[in-house]
Parts: structure tokens; C-alpha cells; sequence
């Protein structure tokens, strides 16, 4: 297995194409079985990996949120585009 | 001209002007609108020109579909009349429908009939909105407060990319633009160069029913119903209610709360989000120290290996020992016990067995001795007896008595004058000797007592004729 060890702060390409909804879903499932002790030992290692992905993830996806307004053009041939808005 | 009470007026006046009226339908504003204790509501219709007291019994009033309030344009339909008490003429109002807007309102509730049995306003149509759209698409007017409203509020929540698709939100062609603007964001290709929103918002401030009329309108009912994307209508105040609201995924009662629905709150989200980042570390590492104090519980009853080594070696060592001792205790016991055998095998004993047995004989020996003894001197005296005894019968005494033995050469005696040929020489055996003597040959005229010397009994034995013959030839 030549793939390298994944760490907290590279986020695996499933987990970024999550939607935050997921992930936080995800993330509150494994902690919840981590915090039941359900977990096995190695699988806790990759559950614990994989949480503190999701956590960055949903992290990432709220840091991310930038206030973004733009107008819908329609071209005369029907076509559409935006614009940005000074509207607020 | 005849006298007439005042009473007898009024009640002519009443009957001529219910007579000549009847029921009417009256348009006109209400004011000084009154509800009585007794449940009859009390107002009067107005216009430019005019006003008409109007009474709306209690029976009438609660079968009514619109609350009558001050300034309502209403249609009253009821009879005309006049209450002589007061000197007026009056309505008596059993429906009151809104001006104007009453036939719009029956259109309007036709047309939601329609399209409900059409299926378009089904639960099963609803769709969820999203948790968190990172595009919001908007159909409202560019200019005016609904639009600052939502986005104010989407800022204040979790800013987001909106896009606002500018539409009338009345008058000529509003509907139209609603219902294409709705058609446009769903039209748009998920990574194309505007983004597809993944929720919509139509919306519009207050405003009278006919302000409304375009979210009423059949082309935007339908645009909304069909709508890809989840749809959130947001038309007018918290009373109003388009058809929009029944075809829409969620109503909001206003702009700003249309806002509130479509995204959470950031800070709450990051607190969660940090809350259970912290949980994630915490029941981690909780779960490696409880294996790693179950571990080390563990091993502590297992014990230490080495030590369970040293533990066995000892033990080895012990059992070697004792076996080592047991065998050498086993040695020494089995020499022992022969030495014990080797002593006990001295030949003392044997001598000492040798001398009893030899003084038992010898002891034996004696009483034999002494008996045999005593037994030989019985016996001699015995056996003299029995020669006594033997001599008194034997031919001795009878040859004392005058005979004698012929005894031949050969030692036997002749007891036959055949036997005794001349020239024999014989023995004569008497009691007291012998003599010797020779036979001369002849016969002897027989005399009895002479010839009863001759013994009748041989000493020995005469053998046969035959072998005296034979042994003198040998």
C-alpha cells in the first residue's frame, strides 16, 4: 500500500465533496459511537482521523461563507449572467 | 288633510320604503364599525355622497367569511328599512363581501380548488430544504425593503452567495416575470457560469389583494409547483396568503424570515462544530486511556513473564533436588538394608547351628549308646537264654546221651550207611571231642542201638548225590 498516512489536515477528496450537513452528520455519529466505547480499537484510530477531517471540513465550509450578491442579467437572446450587486 | 301621529308616519314610511326597496346590495365603507354585547354589530356604509346606518345581526355576523373593520370596502347585501325610534332609514346586512376584491376572491379560491384537486399543492410534492445552500437564488424586486431584508439577515446568520433574479412584483407582466424568473434558476446547469442555486426565495413586501394578485396567478402557482429547486414563498405580510404559499416548499410569513428558514446560524453551527471537535478529542482519547489502563490492569495479572520464567526454573531446580535426594535416601537405603542382610549373614551361626546340631547328636548318640547298650546286655542275656535253651534241645545233649555224628570229609554228615563207603575216612563227632575214623567196608547185622548212633538230623544239610559226585570231581 504505497498511500500515504493520511494526517488531520489533509482532507480526503470524499470528505470534501461532502456537504456540510454530512459531514456534520458524520462527524457527530462517530463521535457519539467513540464516546459509547463501541468502537474497536484500530477502527477508532481511523474513526478519530476521519472525524477530525470532517471537523476541519465543516470548519473550512463555515470560514468559507462570504456574503456574495450578484443580479441575474437576461441577454436579449434569452442567455442568462450575473453581475455583481450593490444591493445591500 | 288628515291628522297624522308621528307613529303612524313612520310605520307608512317604513312599509312604503320596504315596499319600494326590498333587498339591495349596497357598496360603500364601513366606519364606526361597533360590536354590541349582544353579538349585533353595528356601522354605517359610506360614501362620497352619503351614509346608511347598517345593523349585521348576530346570526348574520357569524356566517360572515370576512371580518368587517373600518375602511373595508364592502358590498352589503340586505333589505332597507327604517327604525322610526330614531327618525333614519337603515340596512338590515345579513352578507357582507368585500368591494372589489369579492369576485377576485372567488377567482382566486376557484382557481385554488382547481389546482388543488390538480394535485399541485400536495404534501407529497414538498420537498426538504437544504441544511446549509451554499446559492440562494431570489425572485424579488431589485429596488425596495424585501430584498435588504434577506440579505441583511442572511449576513447576519451565514453570509451566502445570492443570486437576485430582478423582477415586477405588480402590475402588467409581474406574474410572467415571477414564473420566468422561478423557470430561469431552475434552467441553470449545476457548474455552469452562474451558479444553480440550490434554494429559491419569492418574495414581496405587503400590499392590498391586488397588489398580491400576481403570486395568485396560475403561470407562477405553476412555475413554484415545478420547481427543481426548493422554494420558499414570501409574499406579503403574515395575514396574506397567496396561492403561491400552497405550491411553495415552505412558507414564510415574511421576507426576513424567509431568510432565517433558508440558513442556519454560523456561530451556532461553529460552536457545534467546535463542540464536537472537542468531543471527538476527548472520547478519543478517553477510549485509549481505558484500553491502556485495561491493558496494564491486564498485564499486572498476568504477570511478568520473565519473572513466570524464573518462577518454573526455581521450581525445576527444587524438584531436581528433591529427585537427586530422594534417589540418593533410596541409595542409602537399599545399601543399608543389604548391609544390614550382609551382617546378619555371619557364619558364627552356622557354627553355633553346626555345635547344636553336633551335641544334639552327640546327645542322641549317648541315649543311643546307652540304650543300645542296655538293648546288646538284654539281648546277651537273652540270646544265652535261647542258647541255653537251644543247647537243651540240640543234639549235643542227645550226644551226651552216647551218640555220635558221622561226619564225612566233607564236613557233612552221613547220615546213610549207603553214604558210607569203605575206605571213607569220617569224623566221629561225640559230646566231649571228635575222632577220626575210617569205614572198613562191611555191613553190620543191623543192631538197633548201635545204629542209632548215627545222628538222624546233619549238621548241614546233605547236598545231592549227584553234586558230591560232580564237586569231588572238581
Amino acid at each position: 500500500m504505497a498511500k500515504p498516512a493520511s494526517t488531520d489536515t489533509d482532507i480526503s477528496p470524499d470528505i470534501a465533496a461532502l456537504s456540510f450537513e454530512d459531514a456534520l452528520g458524520e462527524l457527530e455519529k462517530i463521535v457519539g459511537d467513540l464516546e459509547r466505547g463501541k468502537v474497536k480499537l484500530d477502527d477508532a484510530i481511523a474513526a478519530y482521523t476521519r472525524g477530525a477531517q470532517l471537523k476541519r471540513h465543516c470548519e473550512m465550509k463555515l470560514a468559507a461563507a462570504k456574503a456574495k450578491v450578484e443580479k441575474i442579467v437576461v441577454r436579449p437572446d434569452g442567455s442568462v449572467s450575473a453581475e455583481e450587486s450593490e444591493l445591500n | 288633510m288628515p291628522i297624522l301621529t308621528v307613529g303612524e308616519l313612520a310605520f307608512a314610511l317604513k312599509r312604503t320604503v320596504e315596499d319600494a326597496f326590498g333587498r339591495v346590495r349596497l357598496r360603500g365603507e364601513i366606519s364606526g364599525f361597533k360590536r354590541h354585547t349582544s353579538g349585533h354589530c353595528y356601522f354605517r356604509l359610506k360614501d362620497m355622497d352619503a351614509a346608511i346606518e347598517a345593523v349585521l345581526f348576530r346570526g348574520s355576523a357569524g356566517k360572515l367569511t370576512i371580518k368587517p373593520e373600518d375602511g373595508m370596502e364592502v358590498i352589503a347585501t340586505g333589505r332597507v328599512t327604517t327604525y322610526p325610534g330614531r327618525s333614519q332609514y337603515q340596512i338590515i346586512v345579513d352578507t357582507v363581501e368585500l368591494a372589489g376584491q369579492g369576485a377576485l376572491l372567488k377567482l382566486i379560491e376557484d382557481r385554488r380548488k382547481r389546482l388543488e384537486a390538480e394535485g399541485l399543492f400536495d404534501a407529497d410534492r414538498k420537498r426538504d430544504l437544504p441544511f446549509l445552500p451554499e446559492v440562494i437564488g431570489v425572485v424579488t424586486s431589485p429596488t425596495g425593503a424585501v430584498i435588504r431584508d434577506i440579505l441583511h439577515r442572511l449576513a447576519d446568520r451565514l453570509p451566502r452567495h445570492v443570486l437576485v433574479w430582478p423582477v415586477l412584483v405588480q402590475g402588467d407582466g409581474a406574474a410572467e416575470q415571477v414564473a420566468r424568473a422561478i423557470k430561469g434558476f431552475n434552467a441553470l446547469e449545476p457548474g455552469g457560469a452562474v451558479p444553480r442555486p440550490d434554494l429559491l426565495i419569492v418574495a414581496r413586501g405587503g400590499g392590498s389583494l391586488e397588489d398580491l394578485m400576481a403570486f395568485n396567478e396560475e403561470v407562477v402557482i405553476r412555475a413554484a409547483a415545478e420547481s427543481q429547486i426548493p422554494l420558499i414563498s414570501a409574499v406579503g405580510h403574515e395575514t396574506d396568503t397567496t396561492l403561491i404559499d400552497f405550491a411553495s416548499d415552505r412558507r414564510a410569513p415574511t421576507p426576513t424570515a424567509a431568510a432565517e428558514m433558508a440558513v442556519p446560524v454560523r456561530a451556532e453551527l461553529l460552536g457545534q462544530v467546535m463542540d464536537d471537535g472537542a468531543r471527538l478529542v476527548r472520547s478519543y482519547s478517553r477510549m485509549i486511556g481505558d484500553r491502556a489502563e485495561r491493558l496494564t490492569a491486564l498485564a499486572r495479572v498476568m504477570g511478568d513473564p520473565q519473572r513466570m520464567l524464573e518462577d518454573f526454573a526455581q521450581r525445576l531446580d527444587d524438584r531436581w533436588e528433591r529427585l537427586r535426594l530422594a534417589g540418593d535416601g533410596m541409595f542409602a537405603r537399599i545399601g543399608s538394608k543389604i548391609a544390614e542382610a550382609a551382617a546378619a549373614l555371619r557364619p558364627q551361626r552356622l557354627f553355633v547351628l553346626l555345635e547344636q546340631r553336633d551335641e544334639r547328636l552327640e546327645g542322641v548318640g549317648q541315649r543311643l549308646a546307652t540304650a543300645g547298650g542296655r538293648a546288646l546286655s538284654d539281648a546277651e542275656r537273652h540270646v544265652a537264654q535261647l542258647g541255653k535253651l537251644l543247647d537243651s534241645y540240640s543234639h549235643k545233649s542227645i550226644l551226651e546221651r552216647g551218640f555220635a555224628l558221622v561226619v564225612g570229609a566233607d564236613g557233612y554228615l552221613v547220615a546213610s550207611a549207603a553214604d558210607a563207603k569203605a575206605g571213607d575216612g569220617v569224623t566221629l563227632r561225640f559230646h566231649d571231642g571228635e575222632r577220626a575214623a575210617v569205614i572198613d567196608g562191611a555191613p553190620v547185622a543191623s543192631s538197633g542201638a548201635e545204629k542209632k548212633a548215627v545222628a538222624p538230623k546233619p549238621i548241614k544239610p546233605k547236598p545231592p548225590a549227584g553234586s558230591g559226585n560232580q564237586g569231588s570231581l572238581l
